[in-house]
């Protein structure tokens, strides 16, 4: 070895000056440190601003689906009408379709127009339009429930037309609607009477979280209640099938299962199992349980069959990550008092683990509640079912949506009223997945043993 | 349901057996558990899963087997000349199958007995009216050897089920039998229930297994039919997608996988200098409490559905992008055409894949030894110095494999492409335009009325296989490069 600070070729350094300031290297280096340090600071910024953005914006747009304009009206349920023979025969009051009620809410209008002493240049026809087209079949729903109210004055709460509720919400104007033919200004003007005279009034509607899905026709009266019903049937079947098999497949893999091939093509499967698109699900769904078994399209069973599949690698992999924090005390305890391999595993090491599984099944639940691309396969979306399902039978067999399908199908509608639905929808969906997560975190944090 | 039933009596059958192996083994003891071989409750748990198992099985095979037979039987019973022009066999089987699910239900309503149901004539009863009545609703006149295929259907149905019935009782029973005649005090009934419980854990794990040949096979299935109806040279190297449901439609792969890539390229262009940059703060330069704030945080962006991100695209990115490129947009210039491009998908899914890329960096970040670091502090260096020269050439490796899983996820993204990227397939290198990817044509092609022998449905099969391959091509070498990097520290 040679002693470098003997050799004569040493040189003093470039930039001999005071070592109390900082040499020009230095200050450069200081500000590419600072500089970097920017660079990370700035992008947890990015980060958490496009957080912010997205809360912001679901929030801002999706609050307004929880409000509704609703009209006051007193109808009069005209006999000539409704029941023309008079004898309160259910099935000829059933004849009467929704046209045959369409004249008892413009004549609604007028009497409420001369209560108030309002006076205004619009037609009859006009001034009914600004209800929804729901109402006549509200009010012949509401007279074949009470046949015996025909002849009398009954006071309805009718929605209002979607364009007269964006109108309210500022989301339509006088401007806008130039090219609009389901609206005039002249209406509006009308609706500006009836507001100041306290007819249409602005609620909050209950309807949109316990509802059912409306027509293209009839944003004003969609809901999500219906499809959240859907995605919670979904949900039983995945937690029924996905917690049993995904619990017994991590016992086997990491108790029982001997180091040799077959457990490695197990393993490998099942962490590749975890990012496969889960669209490619969705098509496994499609070609197996609908093609091939002939299960019924868009019915809740087969969407939570998916499902289960696509959460099976997730509550796997969770549950063997809890097993293997199980200190291995535990089960030589156990074996050394004389249990069996099974019964060291069953009595001892599942319960010591259950919390670990119980915040992983709620984590993989919570995924699948949001996930929507397989279900488009297997037909979970469209204008589907319009009641709740009376039956557990039911519930998991007939057409029905899910609460990720159901927004997706609203954003692809034209009008411009199934946005904010949309985006009211989401705010539902996000205000689970908060909740699971939440309860997830809570078990964690209050059942976590450190060993 | 008669199903429902035999389930419930092979439960009460069960538990019957439970209590019954239970007692015989304690009688066998002369009451004295100490005398037992095993535990009591193993000797009832012997008896009634050895009732109940074998049985349920049979069942579950039977249930999905005899359909797919009786099917079989009957689709061979209707001679091809018969299926009319314009439809297929599945169409008619799928007719039968109406017809008689319909006459079930008018015997179970009472619209029909029984032998009325199985001696309906199509020459002589309205079929399609009589169904109707009770709300079947037929797509057409129901023609006599559909209903005599519907006859048949529902007797062959009938004797399935009858003899499934007993089949599935005699079982049950003589499990029931069997073990309880075995049940002593010096019968290893412990044993016998771990073996037992030890099948059906294999049996959940290698579930796994039965998941990923499903997959493949079924795709393997439809991409074969596709290519029998349409040529495999022209789906992977043609150049131009032009699906059209009158038949002769150019189905090819490769315009879809450019917007695919061109998309994932801008996706991964916002999401990994922000994801790494993110992960070197927090691992390098955060102080405990920011790390516990922000990293919770930054990881609810990955909790999000990615039906949210997508309306956020559709809704929002895209109009906002328009309003800058779009014709009268704020920049005065024509480039978009509409709200959906390249760049809205692109931007929306970066941030979704932000926390994805953040994430698996920091872990592989945090798992360099601190002695490394130490060293190069130790020698003078700054801090990013250290990070740029000493953590990141070592955590590269690990690094190249967060973004090959962050490239997967993107590519087999659907809901933000379906509802941000558009539906035109071609090749530009514009990012404003609207392009179309892999994804979003197997959801178009895959939804509403589809016909399982028109190689414009099944095309969707062959783009799934194709997808599926080239994600876990990426998986695997991901994994492969992330375990070979681990492998140096441990």
């Amino acid at each position: 070895m040679t002693d470098h600070s003997q050799s004569p070729d040493t040189q003093p350094s470039k930039h001999a000056g005071s070592l109390l300031s900082p040499s020009p290297g230095t200050i450069k280096r200081n500000r590419a440190e600072a500089r970097f340090k920017g660079y990370g600071i700035a992008a947890i910024a990015v980060g958490l601003l496009m957080l912010l953005v997205l809360v912001f914006t679901i929030v801002s747009k999706g609050v307004g689906a929880y409000t509704q304009t609703f009209i006051t009206l007193d109808v009069e349920l005209l006999e000539s009408k409704l029941d023309k023979k008079g004898n309160r025969n259910l099935d000829d009051i059933k004849k009467v379709t929704t046209f045959g009620y369409a004249p008892l809410i413009k004549n609604a209008f007028a009497t409420k127009l001369e209560e108030l002493g309002l006076e205004t240049d619009l037609k009859a026809k006009d001034q009914a339009k600004i209800v929804s087209k729901s109402a006549a079949a509200q009010l012949r729903e509401y007279v074949i429930a009470n046949p015996d109210m025909i002849g009398k004055t009954v006071t309805f709460k009718f929605l209002t037309n979607s364009r007269v509720d964006g109108y309210m919400k500022g989301r339509v104007s006088r401007e806008s609607i130039a090219k609009d033919k389901s609206i005039s200004v002249a209406q509006l003007d009308f609706v500006d009477q009836l507001v100041a005279a306290g007819v249409i009034k602005k609620t909050f509607n209950l309807d949109f979280i316990l509802g059912a899905d409306a027509s293209d026709q009839r944003p004003e009266a969609a809901g999500m209640g219906v499809s959240m019903v859907g995605s919670l049937f979904m949900m039983l079947v995945v937690l029924a099938l996905a917690l049993p098999i995904g619990v017994a497949a991590s016992i086997y893999l990491e108790e029982f299962a001997p180091q040799n091939w077959l457990t490695d093509i197990i393993e490998v499967n099942i962490s590749n199992l975890a990012a496969v698109p889960s669209i490619v699900f969705g098509i496994l769904g499609l070609a197996v349980f609908i093609n091939y078994m002939h299960l019924p399209t868009s019915a809740p069973l087969v969407g939570g069959l998916v499902l289960t599949l696509m959460t099976l690698p997730t509550i796997i992999i969770s549950t063997r990550a809890s097993l293997k924090s199980v200190p291995p005390s535990i089960r030589d305890a156990a074996l050394g008092v004389g249990a069996s391999k099974m019964q060291s595993v069953f009595h001892h090491v599942l319960p010591l683990a259950a919390p670990g599984i119980l915040t992983g099944t709620i984590i993989g639940l919570a995924q699948a509640l949001g996930e929507t691309a397989p279900l488009l396969l297997i037909g979970m979306v469209g204008f589907i079912a319009s009641n709740a399902p009376d039956s557990l039978s039911s519930g998991l067999l007939s057409p029905n949506s899910a609460m990720p399908a159901q927004i997706y199908e609203w954003a692809k509608r034209a009008d411009p009223a199934f946005y904010e639905r949309a985006w009211g929808g989401i705010i539902i969906l996000l205000v689970f997945l908060v909740t699971m997560n939440t309860v997830a975190v809570i078990l964690r944090r209050r059942f976590e043993r450190r060993w | 349901m008669p199903t429902l039933w035999l389930v419930i009596a092979l439960l009460a059958l069960s538990a019957l057996g439970f209590v019954l192996g239970r007692q015989r083994a304690m009688q066998s003891a002369g009451g004295d558990t100490r005398a037992l071989h095993s535990l009591p409750i193993y000797y009832g748990l012997n008896v009634g899963l050895t009732a109940l198992l074998p049985a349920l099985a049979v069942l579950l095979v039977w249930l999905f087997a005899q359909p797919m037979f009786i099917e079989n039987q009957i689709s061979d019973m209707i001679p091809a000349e018969l299926i009319p022009e314009n439809s297929t066999r599945d169409l008619v089987m799928s007719d039968v199958r109406r017809v008689a699910a319909g006459l079930d239900l008018a015997v179970e309503q009472g619209a029909l007995t029984e032998t009325a149901a199985a001696n309906l004539r199509a020459e002589l009863t309205d079929v399609r009216a009589r169904l109707g009545e009770i709300g079947v609703a037929l797509g057409s006149d129901v023609r006599p050897e559909v209903l005599d295929a519907a006859q048949e259907y529902r007797k062959m149905t009938a004797t399935g089920n009858t003899v499934m019935t007993i089949v599935v009782a005699l079982l049950a029973l003589g499990g029931l039998a069997v073990s309880y005649a075995r049940t002593h005090k010096d019968y290893r009934a412990r044993n016998v229930v771990e073996q037992g419980v030890l099948a059906l854990l294999i049996l959940a794990a290698s579930l796994a297994i039965l998941t990923t040949v499903g997959i493949v096979l079924s795709m393997l299935f439809e991409t074969m039919n596709f290519f029998s109806l349409h040529q495999w040279v022209d789906f992977f190297f043609g150049t131009t997608w032009a699906p059209n449901f009158r038949g002769d439609s150019e189905l090819s792969i490769l315009p879809l996988l450019w917007g695919t890539l061109y998309i994932s390229f801008i996706a991964l262009l916002v999401a990994v200098p922000v994801g790494l940059f993110a992960a070197i703060y927090l691992s390098e330069y955060a102080s405990n409490t920011t790390r516990s704030i922000a990293k919770p945080l930054l990881e609810i962006l990955a909790g999000i559905p990615t039906i949210v991100y997508g309306l956020f695209a559709l809704l929002t990115v895209g109009p906002l992008l328009a309003g800058m490129f779009a014709k009268g947009g704020l920049l005065g210039v024509e480039w978009m055409a509409g709200a959906t491009s390249v760049l809205t998908a692109g931007v929306v899914m970066g941030i979704m894949l932000i926390p994805f890329v953040s994430s698996l960096s920091d872990d592989i970040i945090n798992a360099v030894p601190q002695t490394m670091r130490d060293g190069s502090l130790g020698l003078g260096a700054t801090r990013s110095e250290t990070v740029r020269q000493v953590v990141l050439p070592a955590a590269l490796p690990g690094i190249v494999g967060a973004v090959l899983l962050a490239a997967s996820r993107a590519i087999g993204e659907t809901m933000i492409v379906v509802m941000g990227a558009g539906a035109i397939a071609k090749f530009s290198l514009n990012p404003l335009e609207s392009m179309t990817t892999i994804t979003t044509r197997i959801v178009s092609q895959l939804t509403g009325d589809t016909d399982f022998a028109s190689p414009e449905t099944l095309v969707a099969f062959a783009l799934g296989l194709t997808l599926f391959v080239l994600t876990l091509g990426l998986n695997v070498l991901a994994l492969y490069i992330v375990r070979k990097y681990r492998e140096q520290y441990e």
